[in-house]
């Protein structure tokens, strides 16, 4: 899903490569770049499950107006993914409803 | 707390500008952003602006940002990244709260606030993406089109695979092209009016690519279980009501949501600033006067956040906002009001543009409002 060249952008950038764990799986991405963006590249598209009806959320507005793309990270929840930046070894879980209270 | 002559919400054009010209006056400024990387939507506009030469003409958005922020910092304007507003105070006591956590492998806990006493503030804030209601709407991959651009162009990740459009004003046609540049494909453009919203030439570049612009067409439903799957289209007939036998199956995994834009007026709104209804500008808008100031004296408005309208007058208004805002126009010299007027001037031409519609008027009525002693909310 990486646009890997682009015509009026050219071709991306080197960046380095550090690691996710994305509900327990292991995900790559690009050293500054945010979860959303590491996520959406490989093709991890739930972020989270409202908490009255269960239903899934994705990316809605991608600059961290909405809140619909809010995750577990590292333990705590409601981080925004679409301006947080990812880290080596990050742990990104999928929320349910609006966290507990640990996770505040 | 630090003592600021202007804190300024939001580091897109207006943001920056605004900044840049209490810097250059000598002022105190701290500019708020809840992004790390400033610039506002500059940063995802890859094409090039049209207009006239003072106003970036030929320049692509992501280019003007740089600029923005080249000269903002070598005035010394502070900038506080990662970090939103989330109070403001009588008196204009400005509370921001920590966005991004510096450390991103931190654990949970509070995060860290503080606060500004500003001698006046500038609302920045920009706009919101409309959304719309359809069956299916909340499904993951329904997003506006205004993320989709966000993730192309900034990002460099794709969306999806296939995207139908909704919507074919500039930002449906724009970022449907742009799209197209980063190797998704569109299935089509729907538009439930019987014409298409934006230019002429962005939509001829649509169709020469060979995406169908469907006019007269709404959105029925989303299909998918957690993700978009697909999605059924309708023709809709002379009162917007779907003709049943018209309907029609996209296979895409994105839908774009592109109905417009609303003013950020969440800040505005909290300040206690009197909001008027302006569909010319895109919805309810704070009050205010030819020099921006809203009801509450020393908070002013700029840019989208002051009514819809483009990166060009959002610069142009940003300007004279910090000029405003700073000077508190009790001091302000000859050479200042000079200033100020030239400012207007260009605001009034780029509003003149065939394609401005009712936006002169609109601010024009909401500034003739606003001038009279403000009525408290």
């Amino acid at each position: 899903m990486r646009i890997e060249r682009h015509p009026i952008l050219g071709q991306l950038a080197e960046a380095r490569e550090i690691t996710l764990r994305v509900d327990g799986r292991v995900v790559k991405a690009r050293e500054g770049e945010p979860i959303a963006a590491a996520l959406a590249a490989a093709g991890i598209r739930v972020h989270r499950y409202t908490a009255k009806r269960s239903e899934a959320r994705g990316i809605l507005c991608a600059i961290g107006q909405c809140t619909d793309c809010a995750m577990i990270v590292n333990g705590m929840a409601n981080v925004r993914t679409c301006i947080t930046p990812v880290a080596d070894g990050m742990v990104v879980e999928t929320q349910r409803g609006v966290g507990r209270r640990s996770e505040m | 707390m630090s003592v600021v002559d202007v804190l300024v919400v939001g580091a897109g054009p207006a943001g920056l500008a605004a900044g840049i010209e209490v810097a250059k006056r000598g002022g105190r400024v701290c500019v708020v952003d809840r992004n790390l990387e400033p610039g506002g939507q500059l940063v995802k506009q890859i094409h090039k602006f049209f207009g006239s030469r003072e106003h970036h003409a030929g320049v692509r958005g992501v280019d003007i940002a740089a600029q923005l922020l080249e000269e903002a910092r070598a005035l010394g304007v502070t900038l506080r990244l990662g970090w939103e507003v989330f109070a403001i105070r009588p008196g204009h006591a400005v509370d921001i709260v920590q966005a991004v956590a510096d450390d991103a492998t931190g654990s949970a806990g509070d995060a860290p606030t503080e606060r500004f006493d500003a001698r006046s503030v500038v609302l920045a804030a920009g706009a919101e993406e409309n959304a719309l209601q359809f069956e299916g709407w909340t499904l993951a991959g329904v997003m506006g089109a205004g993320a989709a651009q966000t993730l192309i162009n900034v990002w460099r990740v794709r969306p999806g695979k296939r995207v139908l459009m909704v919507g074919a004003g500039n930002v449906g046609l724009i970022v449907t092209y742009q799209l197209l540049q980063a190797g998704v494909t569109v299935a089509a453009i729907i538009e439930a009016a019987p014409r298409i919203g934006g230019y002429g030439v962005h939509a001829a570049k649509i169709r020469r690519a060979g995406v169908p612009i469907l006019t007269s067409h709404t959105i029925l439903r989303a299909e998918g279980v957690e993700c978009v799957e697909g999605a059924v289209v309708a023709q809709v007939d002379g009162t917007w009501c779907p003709i049943e036998g018209t309907e029609r199956r996209f296979d895409v995994d994105v839908i774009c949501v592109a109905v417009g834009l609303h003013p950020n007026t969440r800040l505005a709104s909290l300040a206690g600033c009197r909001l008027v209804f302006s569909p010319a500008l895109g919805g309810w808008v704070p009050l205010h006067n030819a020099f921006l100031e809203t009801t509450v004296p020393g908070i002013y408005v700029a840019g989208d956040a002051a009514g819809i309208e483009e990166a060009s007058t959002a610069l142009e208004e940003g300007r004279l906002a910090g000029i405003a805002a700073y000077e508190r126009l009790r001091d302000v010299d000859a050479e200042g009001h000079a200033e100020i007027a030239a400012i207007q001037r260009r605001l009034d031409d780029l509003r003149g543009g065939p394609f401005c519609g009712g936006i002169r008027a609109a601010k024009s009525a909401l500034q003739t409002t606003g001038e009279t002693p403000c009525p408290a909310t």
